[in-house]
């Protein structure tokens, strides 16, 4: 729209206007414009023309709808930027889609906003896309928001209906933390408490409504101040070589920055101080401060790359390897978890997985619920977990570096604020790190302890099938997991070995070794062998230690003879196999496993499901301080 | 920050996030007033220099001040530059009207500058405040294999986080002045002392205020013959910036229909 764009030097204060598709929002940014004489010279003239050649009644949503698609369908695709000026201050619109579909171009223009218009149809009242409209303007930060409640002439201008709508709307915005919100009755179409000042005499059509307009209301509201007062956050975007000189080069989201300052890089421990502040015709500077962009050089040659950030050591960012998230889903893929994505938090990128969804947040209700998928256009609270360390803050403290998108397959799927860290943080402390990566480390990354399933039972009671069955299910479930069984560990590793006691006492000592080394690396290993030996099974257990969990996987003699997978039992009986265990050799029932799986009576599925819950409480990355004492008791 | 210290610290982020991200940048000089402003702004982020190529899109038809501001500051400003001439009017699509068939010279000629350099994006200095279609516009914003630009599946864009992805054949636009004003430019460069092509001054009572090819670029009645004139004069004008830009208005969406197909 090429309409009468600001003259003034300033800067005009970004508004968005948001509400549920047909509830006026494009008829109501068209009389704007007409009313505080924004359109250029003729536009007025122009459409009314147009309109006549397609036959049809003006629409003050013509004005906007610069585009041919959106007249065709009669609805606004995309955000599009729009000026106006009244007697205070200039204004550029964000003319934000209402329909569903949109919701990303919503947030593609909420999210730049410092104050928001939400039309509501008196008619129609408070719909679900009002409420999710609103409920992303808090998740997005904008708090200064303007309700119209719009086509009143279609209600006959009652004062009784606006109370109700109001009262509606009112209790939401207080539900969801927006305080500053001022309510008010117009009808866009005829101009009612748009630009005019009611109670001027002006407002014959409401003379109950003794509160101001639409356009009084948003020059009372203020720029968002840019935030040169809370800690330093100054990400690195790039490093340049010039003229012999390492320049490092980002903007700076928070703070101040002088020559001379020590700052630390995160996430990490290195410190360096400011040698000079770098510029081409720009004057020279010895300090800069929140919004500018700066190239600097140090006065040590440290290791600094892109993602970190750099912050004064007395005041730093968080690091943790997982993050508690508000997230805004916008594709059309549901979330889950399990799911690896990419986020970008300020200038770093972290590899995510999805550890928990804690809960979906139903935008109507606000009530929550559990889930495993977060759906399309969707709010939930999960727990995002990184190999690497992010520096962080919580949203509330510092803005730019508390919020994050995310990304899969090189696209934007939604949007995150973090809340707080969900694990044990590494809180910044000064002293070298150490080279090797300790097991608590590996927790954190992965979000799990390793450890050892070791499910013992006869042959035909379900123990490789359950195996592979829970270790699928704990794969999509972003857990680092692992089967050992004969197919993989007698062909090679024990391939030396036969079946007598000696024999299968060492083809147990081997595997209990591996998959000690297994759970050392983080693993969740499952291990599916008859070990018939309590004996053996109890060195097994002796071997791995901490994290060893016996399962026994149950199914009488009849059952497994009755399944006999692999035709085993069939040999056995006609004496085909010497010393198979159950028929000619024993099995040593375990006397205290840690749990038992009772194959007969249950199917596989629910097999998994209870061993997914075991896994998850015997493995569970520990809290804080409990990490030294976590062990095998499930 | 006033209001010019915040568009420009926006602009640097941008173009140095473009640096960074893509392996195979260039930026389009039209030798207009918002290229140079670009070019100065990339000499900004980048301490001096572009460190990129800088392309012109010559059809031959620019006017000879054109011509002239090009060879003297391709020098001055130590750019590397691109100047091939665009493909002939032949090979232009016959269904568009007259004026946007000369117009879409430039699109042949961008899709050969990137079939022939590789570019894997390019910079150019389009505003939302210029004209409605440019206003849908993101900052990085991805082309198809023939240069098309989808404006109904547009990716989401937030909190200056751009994504990026390379697939070949496509490329992304990337637009560092996206939220200036036409009066921002011009207090800009009245205040960085940016040289342009004098034709935006007035001579005779007409003065050109958006820069295209000769024959489809019309003056506009003007005595403005200095910045602050010229600033003055816009304060008052209600006249749209690209009303001089004859290709605009042969049809209702003649203009949206060249950008579709991969005009500026």
């Amino acid at each position: 729209m090429t309409n009468t764009v600001p003259r003034a030097a300033e800067t005009p204060l970004p508004v968005v206007f948001v509400g549920h598709v047909d509830h006026g929002k494009s008829t109501l940014i068209g009389r704007l414009l007409h009313d505080t004489d924004s359109l250029p010279d003729g536009k007025f003239e122009e459409l009314e023309a147009q309109s006549e050649r397609r036959g049809g009644e003006f629409e003050w949503s013509f004005v906007l709808d610069a585009l041919q698609i959106e007249r065709d369908q009669g609805i606004t695709v995309d955000t599009t930027r729009i000026w106006f000026k009244t007697a205070k201050r200039d204004y550029v619109i964000i003319d934000a889609p209402g329909h569903k579909a949109f919701l990303k171009n919503m947030v593609t223009g909420a999210a730049s906003a410092d104050a928001a218009v939400l039309v509501i149809d008196a008619a129609l009242g408070v719909s679900e896309q009002t409420r999710r409209h609103a409920y992303l303007l808090s998740l997005l930060g904008v708090s200064q928001v303007v309700v119209a409640v719009n086509k009143m002439d279609l209600v006959g201008y009652s004062e009784e209906r606006f109370q109700e709508v109001s009262a509606e709307i009112r209790a939401y915005l207080q539900s969801i933390g927006i305080q500053d919100q001022t309510i008010i009755p117009i009808s866009a179409r005829h101009g009612e408490n748009v630009a005019g000042n009611a109670g001027d005499g002006g407002n014959t059509a409401m003379p109950w409504w003794v509160g101001k307009s639409v356009v009084a209301t948003l020059n009372d509201f203020s720029h968002r101040p840019a935030p040169v007062d809370q800690p330093l956050r100054l990400p690195i975007q790039d490093i340049y070589h010039s003229g012999g000189k390492r320049i490092l080069v980002g903007r700076i989201e928070s703070g101040r920055l002088k020559i001379g300052d020590r700052l630390l890089f995160s996430p990490g421990t290195q410190t360096a101080r400011v040698r000079s502040l770098e510029s081409w015709k720009s004057g020279p500077r010895v300090a800069a401060a929140a919004g500018q962009s700066v190239a600097f050089t140090l006065d040590e040659d440290i290791f600094a790359e892109r993602g970190h950030i750099v912050s004064s050591p007395g005041s730093a960012p968080t690091e943790a390897n997982s993050l508690k998230v508000r997230v805004f889903w916008l594709d059309e893929t549901p979330l889950a978890v399990g799911d690896r994505l990419t986020l970008r938090l300020a200038s770093s990128i972290h590899t995510v997985t999805v550890g928990t969804i804690d809960q979906v947040i139903d935008v109507h209700s606000l009530q929550s619920s559990k889930s495993d998928f977060v759906e399309c256009n969707g709010v939930a609270e999960l727990v995002l977990r990184s190999r690497s360390k992010i520096a962080y803050d919580s949203y509330g403290a510092v803005r730019s570096t508390g919020r994050a998108v995310l990304e899969r397959d090189n696209r934007l799927v939604g949007g995150c604020i973090v809340q707080e860290r969900a694990e044990v943080a590494v809180r910044h402390n000064l002293t070298s790190v150490a080279q090797t990566v300790s097991v608590d480390e590996r927790a954190l990354a992965n979000g799990h302890r390793g450890g050892v399933l070791w499910m013992t039972g006869l042959s035909g009671s379900g123990k490789s099938t359950v195996a592979m069955a829970l270790q699928r299910r704990l794969f999509e479930r972003g857990r680092q997991v692992y089967v050992l069984d004969g197919d993989n560990v007698r062909q090679g590793l024990n391939r030396d070995l036969g079946f007598s006691p000696d024999a299968r006492a060492e083809n147990i000592r081997r595997i209990a070794e591996v998959a000690k080394l297994f759970a050392d690396a983080g693993f969740v290993v499952i291990t599916a062998f008859i070990s018939p030996y309590r004996e053996d099974r109890n060195s097994a257990r002796a071997i791995i230690g901490e994290g060893f969990q016996e399962i026994y996987v149950k199914a009488d003699l009849g059952t497994c003879e009755q399944r006999d997978p692999k035709g085993l039992y069939k040999r056995a009986r006609a004496g085909e196999i010497p010393e198979f265990t159950g028929i000619s050799a024993p099995y040593e029932e375990p006397l205290s496993p840690e749990a038992v799986i009772d194959t007969a009576n249950r199917s596989v599925d629910g097999a998994v499901g209870l061993l997914i819950n075991h896994i998850d409480r015997a493995f569970e990355a520990k809290r804080e301080g409990a990490l030294a004492t976590a062990g095998a008791a499930g | 920050m006033n209001h010019l210290d915040a568009l420009e610290s926006e602009s640097i982020y941008i173009l140095r996030e473009a640096y960074q991200r893509f392996e195979r940048l260039g930026m389009l000089w039209s030798l207009g007033k918002d290229s140079n402003v670009m070019i100065w702004l990339a000499r900004k982020a980048f301490l001096g220099r572009v460190p990129f190529p800088v392309a012109h899109l010559d059809t031959g038809k620019e006017f000879p001040e054109t011509y002239a501001f090009r060879e003297r500051y391709t020098k001055e400003w130590d750019l590397d530059l691109i100047a091939d001439d665009c493909p002939p009017i032949e090979e232009v699509d016959a269904q568009l009207p007259p004026d946007s068939r000369f117009a879409a010279r430039k699109s042949l000629g961008l899709k050969q500058a990137l079939a022939r350099y590789k570019f894997d994006a390019l910079i150019t200095g389009i505003r939302r405040d210029e004209q409605a279609t440019r206003a849908k516009e993101r900052v990085f914003s991805p082309r198809n294999e023939d240069g098309g630009w989808d404006f109904r599946e547009q990716p989401p864009e937030f909190w200056d986080q751009y994504v990026t992805f390379s697939q070949p054949g496509t490329h992304f636009r990337v637009h560092p002045l996206l939220h200036w004003t036409e009066v921002d430019i011009w207090r800009y460069i009245q205040r960085e002392d940016i040289p342009v092509v004098p034709l935006y001054f007035a001579k005779n009572g007409k003065r050109f205020r958006s820069l295209g090819e000769e024959g489809i670029t019309l003056p506009m009645d003007s005595t403005a013959t200095t910045i602050d004139e010229i600033i003055d004069e816009l304060e008052s004008s209600r006249t749209p910036e690209r009303s001089g830009r004859t290709m605009d208005h042969e049809s209702e969406e003649a203009f949206e229909r060249l950008r579709v197909h991969g005009y500026l």
